[in-house]
């Protein structure tokens, strides 16, 4: 098991290695000159030259690269042309609401997707079974946007319940923090809910289907505990293997809810920083990710040897 | 007690806060990153400058330059020596006095970076520091804009910040962001992207005279402003302000000017001084290296249509023949009749006489700029109907501003034509007007028009003292600009200010957006 952890743990070197020299490589191709952005409208093109060439940009590709991997070697993520602050402090401010917004998310959508989804594979062609169904299609095919903006007009606006934006951290104490992340949490739910109860339905309904399930039965166990103890058990690993795949996608892919709630997570400094073409902040911010997924993707690895003893590393 | 203790851990889980700090919460127009507003023009740093640093002069409501720092001044007969006296009570937010070598140092600086310091350092010989409160400035010869310079309100302001501050060199950012403006910045609250908060500077002795432009008293009412950079969507700030959570919105949307403007609890203000859209030529390259197929452009522009399509709400805007902003000193009709008179016809008849060989018109349009993005269609159409042949091509501003620096051809990822907007202060003056700037591929602005008649009389203008000349000098050079058809003025709109009814004070004079004087009943 150990070897197996430090294989994979250094099994993310390559990758990093490769995503930074793709990241890299692919801001510096596309259009867009940071001088430019920074200068402001009336500037001129002497000081926007000035300033390219305070930023390092008149130095040949190669040379740069060299010395962001030089700082990068040394844990030094750079600092953003933009704030004029380091990438590691920008990261740092913006990731407690990303991971606040995306851990309330998948926890409440794990604690509805995950029992729907096996009630609807124990009664299935039923009335339950078809309504989840239903919101299914509608989870996946209504536009977080759109949900949000109902959420907040009818929540928000007409009822007066929460906050319609804006973000509190959790020092500002737990019900602040709360109320600000209901909404969000909510919007971004419904697709993961969809999701989950969907992957869920499908593998409790094959596991249903055993012959282990119809000893249980014969066995005289209650409907409850074969669904439960039996179905859901063994239907866990493709269900994990999702919520993992989720927390990944959330970490990154949040920036629509955070927008529209004014939440100044990670999906929202990615998006300002490609406007920016802020491309230490960028280079960062991806290869922050690039870790978080790999690292997700180790975690879940891990936790099939916890749901399914017949896997050994 | 048992009440008290539950209470206690109410509030903290809760956080409920009992500060009576007066908060004035706003969302400004646009994300602040840059906090030195002199190696930057984005408004958005000028307007941080204007909350935290005090400038020697301001302009008023009337476009008049008004003392602000300044006590008094004296001009020689011969204009080449000003000598300012600093008014009493001047101080930093470290307590520490401003003296004259603080001013001399940050205008050496601004002089450094603004186009107007630029201009206004060719004229002086020197700057001297006599006593603590008393600088002079010694000029190579009479200059016509001293004041105007000193006091323009728009980006870069000449903000006066600490000698040891000023000292940094003007090509780097400053990092020390001492003032002795009305707030002081709370640097261990900034969170770029997200908040940044001002709290007022109890020391600050304001001027008598009342709050007018950036001019007169500026008294702070607020204890706290905390600008919400997070909240961009425009519908998120519009439900934001309806619920109560914002203060003040500084820039919405036209469409949403007139569901504002019904809402309970809401008022929208239009701003005195409107803002100015205008094309810009590439004239380094073809078509538009000739002024004769310019003028056929200009012909073919009708600012109705432009100003309709991009505002819609016909009280936010108004058609202006000016290349000054209309209503300011040096507004006029002058040269304007090719752009008054526009119809298709005529565009075609001077299209034709100028011999244009049917070279694609690379037309860039911003697709994420709400503010100006229908611009570009309007005038392809305008154009296409006039016989050019105009290549539409869609990018994201960012890379629009880009590319506009270019000076390549085409070919090598050029462009001969971008549509912008402008703040009226920084248009209103040949000198500040970057679009009239006429030094072929040295000029500042990207464009770069060469018309050595333009250039001369810009020259005379900025040497002339007697303001009636300069007016006729203003009308020379704006028929000069339209003959050479240096850029095509678009007309004008008011960008719109929605804040709570219980706000009031805001200052609505458009020259830029300033927190004094506000009050939150």
């Amino acid at each position: 098991m150990f070897s197996y952890v430090a294989r994979r743990v250094l099994a993310t070197v390559p990758v990093l290695v490769i995503v930074a020299v793709l990241v890299f490589l692919l801001l510096r191709l596309t259009p867009g000159d940071p001088a430019a952005i920074l200068a402001g409208d009336a500037a001129s093109t002497e000081q926007i030259a000035r300033i390219r060439a305070d930023l390092g940009l008149e130095k040949p590709i190669v040379v740069q690269f060299g010395i962001w991997a030089g700082r990068l070697l040394r844990g030094d993520l750079g600092e953003s042309f933009y704030y004029k602050i380091t990438v590691a402090e920008l990261i740092s401010q913006r990731l407690e609401p990303t991971l606040s917004l995306s851990a309330l998310t998948i926890v409440f959508a794990v604690l509805v997707a995950v029992p729907l989804g096996a009630l609807a594979a124990w009664r299935f062609g039923g009335w339950l079974d078809r309504a989840l169904m239903g919101f299914s299609v509608m989870g996946f095919s209504v536009p977080g946007f759109v949900l949000a903006y109902i959420l907040i007009y009818v929540v928000s606006l007409k009822l007066g319940w929460l906050p319609v934006q804006g973000y509190r951290r959790i020092t500002d104490g737990a019900g602040p923090w709360l109320q600000h992340l209901i909404l969000p949490c909510l919007t971004l739910s419904v697709i993961f809910i969809a999701l989950i109860a969907r992957v869920t339905r499908a593998a409790v309904l094959e596991a249903l289907g055993e012959d282990y399930i119809r000893t249980a039965r014969a066995k005289g166990l209650p409907e409850v505990r074969v669904l439960v103890r039996h179905g859901l058990a063994n239907a866990a690993v493709p269900i994990v293997t999702v919520i993992g795949i989720g927390i990944a996608l959330l970490i990154g892919g949040v920036v629509v809810t955070e927008s529209v709630y004014a939440i100044p997570g990670l999906g929202r400094l990615t998006v300002d920083a490609v406007l920016a073409r802020d491309f230490p902040t960028i280079q960062g911010v991806i290869l922050f990710f690039s870790f978080l997924y790999v690292m997700v993707n180790l975690l879940i690895d891990l936790s099939y040897v916890f749901f399914d003893p017949r896997i050994r590393y | 007690m048992r009440k008290l203790i539950a209470l206690l851990a109410f509030s903290a889980a809760f956080g409920v806060s009992h500060a009576q700090d007066k908060v004035l919460r706003v969302v400004p127009h646009s994300n602040l990153a840059i906090l030195d507003p002199i190696w930057t023009t984005a408004y958005m740093s000028r307007n941080h400058g204007y909350m935290i640093y005090d400038t020697l002069f301001g302009t008023d409501e009337k476009n008049k330059i008004q003392p602000q720092m300044v006590e008094s001044w004296t001009e020689s007969p011969d204009h080449r020596l000003w000598t300012f006296k600093l008014r009493k009570g001047l101080e930093f937010h470290d307590g520490k006095p401003v003296t004259s070598e603080d001013v001399t140092a940050s205008l050496a600086r601004w002089g450094k970076r603004d186009a107007m310091g630029v201009a206004l350092f060719t004229f002086i010989d020197r700057m001297d520091t006599p006593a603590p409160d008393t600088f002079r400035i010694f000029l190579r010869e009479a200059c016509g804009f001293v004041l105007e310079a000193l006091g323009k309100p728009s980006s870069s302001v000449p903000f006066i910040m600490p000698k040891r501050v000023a000292e940094t060199d003007a090509f780097k950012q400053i990092e020390d962001y001492t003032g002795s403006g009305p707030y002081v910045f709370k640097r261990d609250e900034f969170k770029p992207g997200d908040k940044a908060v001002y709290l007022k500077n109890k020391k600050y002795v304001p001027r008598k005279e009342p709050a007018s432009g950036s001019a007169g008293g500026k008294n702070v009412y607020v204890d706290r402003v905390e600008w919400n950079l997070a909240l961009r969507d425009v519908q998120a700030q519009a439900n934001a302000l309806v619920k109560g959570e914002v203060d003040v919105i500084e820039a919405i949307a036209f469409d949403q000017y007139a569901s504002l403007s019904k809402e309970k609890g809401v008022k929208v203000v239009k701003p005195a001084v409107g803002q100015q859209y205008m094309c810009r030529f590439n004239h380094l390259l073809p078509p538009f290296d000739k002024a004769a197929v310019r003028r056929a452009a200009l012909a073919s522009f009708d600012q109705r249509a432009f100003l309709k399509a991009q505002v819609g709400v016909e009280e936010l805007y108004n058609t202006c023949p000016s290349m000054f902003t209309c209503g300011s000193p040096y507004a006029s009709t002058a040269g304007s009749e090719i752009m008054a008179k526009s119809n298709v016809r005529n565009a075609q008849e001077l299209l034709k006489a100028s011999g244009y060989n049917g070279t694609p018109v690379v037309l860039m349009k911003p697709t994420d700029l709400d503010a100006i993005g229908k611009l570009p269609d309007v005038a392809a159409q305008l154009m296409r109907q006039a016989g050019f042949k105009v290549d539409l091509q869609a990018m994201d501003w960012q890379t629009l501003v880009s590319r506009r620096a270019k000076k390549d051809p085409v070919a090598s990822g050029g462009w001969n034509m971008f549509c912008t907007a402008w703040v009226a202060p920084d248009i209103w003056s040949p000198i500040n007007n970057a679009a009239l700037d006429a030094r072929g591929d040295k000029s500042g602005w990207f464009g770069w028009p060469l018309d050595d008649k333009l250039q001369d009389l810009r020259g005379k203008f900025m040497r002339e003292t007697d303001a009636a000349k300069k007016k006729k000098l203003s009308e020379e050079i704006q028929a000069e600009a339209f003959a050479n058809g240096t850029h095509a003025p678009l007309g004008e709109y008011q960008a719109p200010v929605a804040m709570r009814s219980n706000v009031t004070g805001l200052n609505t004079s458009g020259l830029a957006h300033i927190y004094w004087n506000v009050k939150k009943n």
